[in-house]
C-alpha cells in the first residue's frame, strides 16, 4: 500500500511537470488556434537564458523574472517577424514553420551552451516544512507555481479587457476586427504569454531532469497528451490532464505492464479516451452549423 | 489536355526516362545509393499525401507504417529466405491491415487529436520493436543485418558495372513508377473526387451519399500500404533495420517532405523526397556548428517562398505562362 | 638494336632495379599519400545522443595539435567527421560517403552499436578498417569473421562481470535491483552482469526495470525498486539519468550499495549535478583519469590534457569525461599511424592496430592498450573505484588481461 501511494505521489510530481507544459500549449492554442510544436524547445532555450544569468551571478528570483520578461519579448518578436507572413497560409504550412523553429532552437542551444547536462538550482529549500519522503521540496513548490500561473491566467482571460479581447480575436477574428480589436497584436501577445509560461515550466522542470538541449523533447509529447486529454481549450483541464497522465504512466509502469511497454500502453489509453470523448475530458464540444 | 501539350509531356517523359537510365552509370555508387533513398522516400511521401493531402486526415505517424513494412521485409528475408522482390507485396498487405486498424479510431478523431494519436503511434513503435517477447523475430535492439541483392545479370555502361546499388536503383525506379501509376489511377476517378470532397466538406459529402466510414478507413489502409512498400524497399536498400532507424524524426521528415513538395499532388512526392534527403547534407556543408539551425532556416524560407509547396509554385508559374490553360491547371488544390 | 641503344637499355634496367626497392618502401592505399593521411569519423552531433558529439570535436582538436607540431612521419592528418544523428540509415550513407567520395584511408571511432552494426558488413566487404569503435559492445573483437573491425574501450560485459564478482565476494546474500536503458548498451551490461552472477542471478536480482532515452524522469522506477526491498543497486544509465537516479535515491531515503556503470562515472557531469553528498559510497570502474578528480591536479598527463584543451578546444567542457576519451583514442590512432611508417595500406593499418602495446598519459596507472592477431580488444584493464565525497578512490586489484 505504501508503495502504491508512493507511486501515486511520484506520478503527481511528474504530472506537475506535464501540467505546466500543457498550460503553455493551451495558452498558445487559445490565442492562435495552432498547436505549437516548438513550445518545448522555446521553453528550453529560455531556461538556458536563465541559466546564463545565474552563471553571471544574478540572484535566483531576479534571473527568474528577467527570464520571464525576456521570454515574453522573444515570443512576441517571433510572432511579429516570423509568423505574421504565415497567418493566412494553410495549417500544415504553419506546422512546418513550427518544426523549423523547433530545430533552430534546439540546434542553437546546443551550439551556444553545448550538450553536457547542467544542474539548475531550485528556489525551494530541501528541508522546508512541507518536505516529505514522498515529495521533495522542489516538487511541491513547482506544483504550487503551476497552480499560481493557472490562477493568474484564468483571472487574466476572465476578468481583464485584454484577456477578453484575446479570446475574441482567436474565436472570431473578423468580428473582432469590426469591434476595433487589433487582432494581429493579440496574436503576438498570445505568443509572448505562451513563451513566458513555457519559460516558467522550463525553470521548474530543469532542477528535476537537469538542463540540456534535449530536455524538453520527452516531456513535450506528454504535455500534448495532457493538454488534449483535458481539452485543448480548457486551462484547468490541461493541468488536470497533466496530473492524470503522470499518475497513469507511473501506475501502468509499476503495476500493469512493466516499464518496457509503459509508453505504448499510456499512449494507447490516451488515444482510447479521446476516441470516447473526442474533445477531451473537459473540453467544450463544439457544435457547428452545417 | 491539348494535343501539343500532350506531345510536350511525352517528349519530356522520354528524355527523363533516358536520363534516369544513364545517370546511375555516370556517378559513383554512393550517389546512386542516395538516389535510391530519394525514390524510397518518394513512395512513402506519396502514401502520406494520399491520406493527408487528398483526404485531409493528418498523420504524424507514417514512420510507423514505414517501420512495419521494413521489419516485415527484413524478417521475411532473414528468417525465411524470401527473395527481396517478393517481400514488397507482403509488406503492402501487412501495412494495409494495420492501416485499417488504425483508421477505425481515427474516424472519431479530427485535426489535432488525430495528429496526436498518430504522433503517439510513431513514438510507440521503437519501444514495441524492442519488446523482449518478439525479440526472436525482430532481433531486438540489435536489429537485423541484411544482404544486398546482386544484379541478376552482368552489364556495363561507360565503364561502370551494374553494381547492387545500380541494380536496386532500376528496381526502385520501376516500383516507384508503378506506385505512381497506381496512385494516379486510384485518385483520378470517382474515388479521388470522393476523397477530396471528404477533405473539403465532410458533411456535404455524406449528404451526397459518400460513405465516410468506408472511404476514410480504406484511405488509411491504402496510404499505409504505400508507405509500407517504401519501408520494405528501404530495408533492402540500406540492408539493415533497427528500432533506432524509425524514430519520431522519420515521421516528421515525411510530413516536411509532404508540405515542401506540395499537398494533393502526385509528382510532388519526388520534390519532397529530394528535399528531405539532400537539404540536411547541404546544411551540414554550410555550417558544421549548427547544421540543423540552417535546416530550420531553409524550412522557414521555403514555406515563405512557396506556402503551397514546390508543386504549388510550379502550377502557379505554369498558369502564368499559359493563361488559357488555367482551367486544367487547377485541380485538387486545397 | 644497335650497341648504343642496348647499352641504354641495360642502364635503364640497372637503374630501375636500384630504384624499385627504394620506391617499394612507400606503399599507399586510397586516402594516404606523401602529404596527408585521411581519417574518417561518424559521430552523433545531433539527435538524442548528441552529448557524445564532443568526442569527435576533441579528436579533431587533437589532430589539429599533431598537425601543428609537424604531423605524423611528416604527414598531416586530415580528420573528416560527419554527423549521423545516431540513425543507422544515415550512418550507412555517411560511411559510404567517407569511403567512396572522400576516399579516406580508414574510419575511426564511429559511435554507437546500431550505427556500427549497420556498416559492419560493408566495411569488411570493402576491406576498409573500422577502427577503435566507440562502444563497449562485445561483438567488435572478432578477428576471425570481421578482420577489419576493432573495438577500443573495455567492453560492457567484462565491466559488469567485475561488479558481479565483487557482489558475490562482499555481499553474497544481497537482493539486487537493476535499472537499465532499454537498448543494446543497457542489455549488454545486463547480460554480462547476469552471466557474472551465474546460477545465483535469478535468486539475487529482485527487480529489473528499464527506461527509454525519451522518458522525462525515472522517478517511478526508483520508487518501485525501493519498494522491492533491494539493498544493492546496479545502475546502468547514461549521465542524465544517472544523476537523476542518484538524486532521487537520496530523496526517497533509499541507501543501497550503489554500483554505477563507467559510462556515467564523471564527477563533474554526473555527481556534481546529483549532489556530492548523495554520491558518497558509489562504486564504479575506471580506466581513464577523471578530469574533475582533484587527485590528478598535479599529474603531468592531466596538465598536458588541460593545456591541450585550453589551446585547441577552448569551448570544450573541462568537466566532461568524453573529452578525455576523445583525446585518448586520438593518441591511440596517432600511434597506429606512426607504427605504420611509410607503408600506409589499409592492411598494414589493421596489422599495426593489432600489434599495439602502449600506455597513454590519461590512462590510469596500470592500464594499457594491447592487441595481437587474435586479441582485438585494446583496452581491457580497469579498476574498481569508490566515491568518498570528493574524488574517486581506487581500490582492489586491476582486473583484465
Amino acid at each position: 500500500m505504501e508503495g502504491f501511494l508512493h507511486q501515486v505521489f511520484s506520478g503527481l510530481a511528474t504530472g506537475g511537470i506535464y501540467a505546466s507544459v500543457a498550460l503553455a500549449l493551451v495558452m498558445i492554442y487559445q490565442a492562435t488556434h495552432h498547436l505549437n510544436f516548438a513550445q518545448g524547445e522555446l521553453a528550453m532555450f529560455c531556461t538556458f537564458i536563465a541559466w546564463a544569468l545565474l552563471q553571471a551571478g544574478w540572484p535566483y528570483w531576479a534571473a527568474f523574472f528577467a527570464t520571464i520578461c525576456a521570454s515574453f519579448i522573444l515570443g512576441l518578436l517571433i510572432q511579429r517577424i516570423l509568423l505574421r507572413p504565415f497567418e493566412k497560409a494553410p495549417v500544415l504550412t504553419n506546422v512546418i514553420v513550427f518544426i523549423g523553429l523547433l530545430v533552430i532552437f534546439n540546434s542553437l542551444a546546443g551550439w551556444i551552451f553545448d550538450y553536457t547536462i547542467k544542474p539548475f538550482p531550485s528556489p525551494f529549500p530541501k528541508d522546508a516544512w512541507y518536505v516529505t519522503e514522498y515529495f521533495s521540496g522542489h516538487e511541491i513548490g513547482s506544483v504550487g507555481v503551476t497552480l499560481c500561473v493557472l490562477l493568474v491566467l484564468y483571472a487574466f482571460f476572465r476578468f481583464t479587457p485584454m484577456g477578453l479581447a484575446m479570446r475574441g480575436a482567436a474565436q472570431n477574428p473578423d468580428s473582432a476586427r469590426l469591434v476595433g480589436i487589433r487582432v494581429s497584436w493579440m496574436l503576438a501577445v498570445g505568443w509572448g504569454l505562451a513563451a513566458a509560461i513555457g519559460s516558467v515550466a522550463g525553470m521548474m522542470v530543469a532542477p528535476i531532469v537537469f538542463l540540456d538541449p534535449n530536455m524538453m523533447s520527452g516531456i513535450l509529447l506528454y504535455g500534448f497528451a495532457a493538454a488534449l486529454l483535458g481539452g485543448i481549450d480548457n486551462p484547468w483541464g490541461a493541468v488536470l490532464g497533466g496530473f492524470i497522465v503522470g499518475v497513469l504512466e507511473n501506475l501502468l509502469g509499476a503495476y500493469v505492464i512493466g516499464t518496457e511497454l509503459k509508453l505504448t500502453v499510456a499512449l494507447v489509453l490516451i488515444v482510447g479516451v479521446l476516441t470516447l470523448k473526442p474533445s477531451g475530458l473537459f473540453g467544450k464540444v463544439v457544435v457547428t452549423r452545417v | 489536355m491539348k494535343s501539343y501539350d500532350r506531345n510536350w509531356m511525352l517528349v519530356g517523359g522520354l528524355v527523363l526516362l533516358v536520363a534516369l537510365c544513364v545517370v546511375p552509370f555516370l556517378v559513383k555508387n554512393f550517389r546512386v545509393f542516395q538516389f535510391n533513398l530519394v525514390l524510397v522516400y518518394a513512395i512513402a511521401i506519396l502514401g502520406l499525401n494520399i491520406l493527408t493531402g487528398f483526404n485531409g486526415q493528418f498523420s504524424l505517424g507514417h514512420g510507423a507504417f514505414y517501420a512495419i513494412g521494413a521489419y516485415t521485409a527484413a524478417i521475411l528475408m532473414d528468417r525465411f529466405g524470401v527473395p527481396y522482390w517478393a517481400t514488397l507485396p507482403v509488406a503492402a498487405g501487412v501495412c494495409f491491415v494495420f492501416g485499417l486498424v488504425i483508421g477505425f479510431p481515427a474516424l472519431r478523431l479530427a485535426g489535432h487529436y488525430l495528429a496526436l494519436a498518430t504522433f503517439a503511434l510513431a513514438l510507440a513503435i521503437p519501444q514495441l520493436l524492442k519488446y523482449r517477447l518478439i525479440e526472436g523475430w525482430t532481433g531486438g535492439v540489435q536489429g537485423i543485418v541484411l544482404n544486398k541483392p546482386d544484379a541478376p545479370f552482368e552489364l556495363a555502361l561507360f565503364g561502370q558495372r551494374l553494381s547492387p546499388d545500380r541494380w536496386l536503383f532500376f528496381f526502385s525506379l520501376a516500383v516507384t513508377i508503378l506506385m505512381f501509376v497506381i496512385a494516379r489511377n486510384l485518385l483520378a476517378g470517382r474515388v479521388g473526387r470522393a476523397l477530396i470532397a471528404i477533405r473539403d466538406h465532410p458533411t456535404a459529402a455524406a449528404a451526397m451519399g459518400i460513405n465516410l466510414t468506408y472511404f476514410k478507413s480504406l484511405t488509411f489502409g491504402v496510404s499505409a500500404a504505400f508507405t509500407g512498400i517504401a519501408g520494405a524497399l528501404g530495408a533492402v536498400v540500406v540492408a539493415f533495420v533497427a528500432p533506432d532507424s524509425f524514430t519520431v524524426f522519420l515521421s516528421i521528415s515525411f510530413l516536411v517532405g509532404l508540405v515542401v513538395g506540395g499537398l494533393a499532388s502526385i509528382p510532388a512526392a519526388v520534390f519532397g523526397a529530394i528535399f528531405i534527403q539532400f537539404v540536411p547534407n547541404i546544411a551540414d556543408e554550410i555550417s558544421k556548428a549548427a547544421p540543423w539551425a540552417i535546416y530550420g532556416i531553409f524550412l522557414i524560407v521555403f514555406m515563405y517562398l512557396m506556402p503551397t509547396g514546390v508543386m504549388g509554385l510550379l502550377k502557379k508559374m505554369w498558369a502564368r505562362l499559359r493563361p488559357t490553360g488555367a482551367a486544367d491547371a487547377a485541380s485538387g488544390q486545397p | 638494336m644497335d650497341k648504343r641503344q642496348f647499352g641504354f637499355a641495360i642502364a635503364t634496367v640497372a637503374m630501375s632495379t636500384i630504384a624499385v626497392p627504394a620506391l617499394a618502401q612507400k606503399k599507399y592505399d586510397t586516402g594516404a599519400d606523401d602529404k596527408e593521411v585521411k581519417v574518417g569519423n561518424i559521430m552523433p552531433y545531433s539527435g538524442p545522443a548528441s552529448a557524445y558529439g564532443t568526442i569527435g570535436k576533441s579528436m579533431s582538436a587533437y589532430f589539429d595539435k599533431i598537425n601543428a607540431e609537424g604531423g605524423v612521419n611528416g604527414r598531416k592528418i586530415k580528420f573528416i567527421s560527419l554527423d549521423d544523428g545516431y540513425s543507422p540509415p544515415k550512418t550507412v550513407e555517411q560511411a559510404r560517403k567517407l569511403v567512396e567520395e572522400e576516399e579516406v584511408l580508414f574510419i575511426a571511432t564511429s559511435l554507437g552499436t546500431p550505427p556500427n552494426s549497420a556498416i559492419h558488413k560493408y566495411m569488411n566487404q570493402k576491406k576498409v578498417p573500422q577502427l577503435f569503435v566507440a562502444t563497449g559492445a562485445t561483438k567488435w573483437g572478432d578477428p576471425k569473421d570481421y578482420p577489419w573491425t576493432m573495438g577500443w574501450q573495455p567492453n560492457y560485459q567484462a565491466e559488469a562481470k567485475i561488479y558481479a564478482a565483487h557482489i558475490l565476494e562482499t555481499k553474497p546474500n544481497a537482493k539486487i535491483a537493476v535499472l537499465y536503458q532499454n537498448d543494446d548498451y543497457g542489455k549488454d551490461y545486463l547480460q554480462g552482469f547476469e552471466a557474472g552472477l551465474g546460477d545465483k542471478a535469478k535468486s539475487m536480482i529482485v527487480s529489473k526495470l528499464t527506461y527509454e532515452v525519451t522518458d522525462p524522469t525515472i522517478d517511478s522506477q526508483m520508487v518501485t525498486m525501493k519498494a522491492s526491498g533491494a539493498d544493492v543497486f546496479f545502475n546502468i544509465t547514461t549521465p542524465k539519468f544517472a544523476a537523476q537516479a542518484i538524486k532521487k535515491a537520496a530523496e526517497i531515503g533509499w541507501k543501497p550499495v550503489h554500483y554505477l556503470n563507467n559510462v556515467s562515472a564523471s564527477v563533474g557531469s554526473v555527481l556534481v549535478p546529483a549532489g556530492l553528498d548523495n554520491s558518497v559510497g558509489l562504486i564504479s570502474t575506471q580506466y581513464l583519469k577523471d578530469p574533475t578528480d582533484p587527485q590528478w591536479a598535479n599529474d603531468k598527463g592531466f596538465q598536458d590534457w588541460k593545456a591541450f584543451m585550453a589551446k585547441y578546444y577552448p569551448s570544450g567542457d573541462l568537466k566532461d569525461g568524453s573529452n578525455v576519451f576523445g583525446y585518448n583514442v586520438a593518441q591511440g590512432l596517432v600511434q597506429v599511424i606512426k607504427q605504420a611508417g611509410d607503408n600506409l595500406t589499409r592492411a598494414n593499418i589493421m596489422k599495426q592496430a593489432a600489434s599495439l602495446d602502449i600506455e597513454l598519459p590519461m590512462m590510469l596507472p596500470g592500464v594499457n592498450a594491447k592487441t595481437s592477431a587474435d586479441d582485438f580488444f585494446p583496452i581491457e584493464r580497469e579498476q574498481l573505484i569508490k566515491f568518498d565525497g570528493k574524488s574517486w578512490v581506487r581500490f582492489g586489484k586491476v582486473y583484465g588481461r
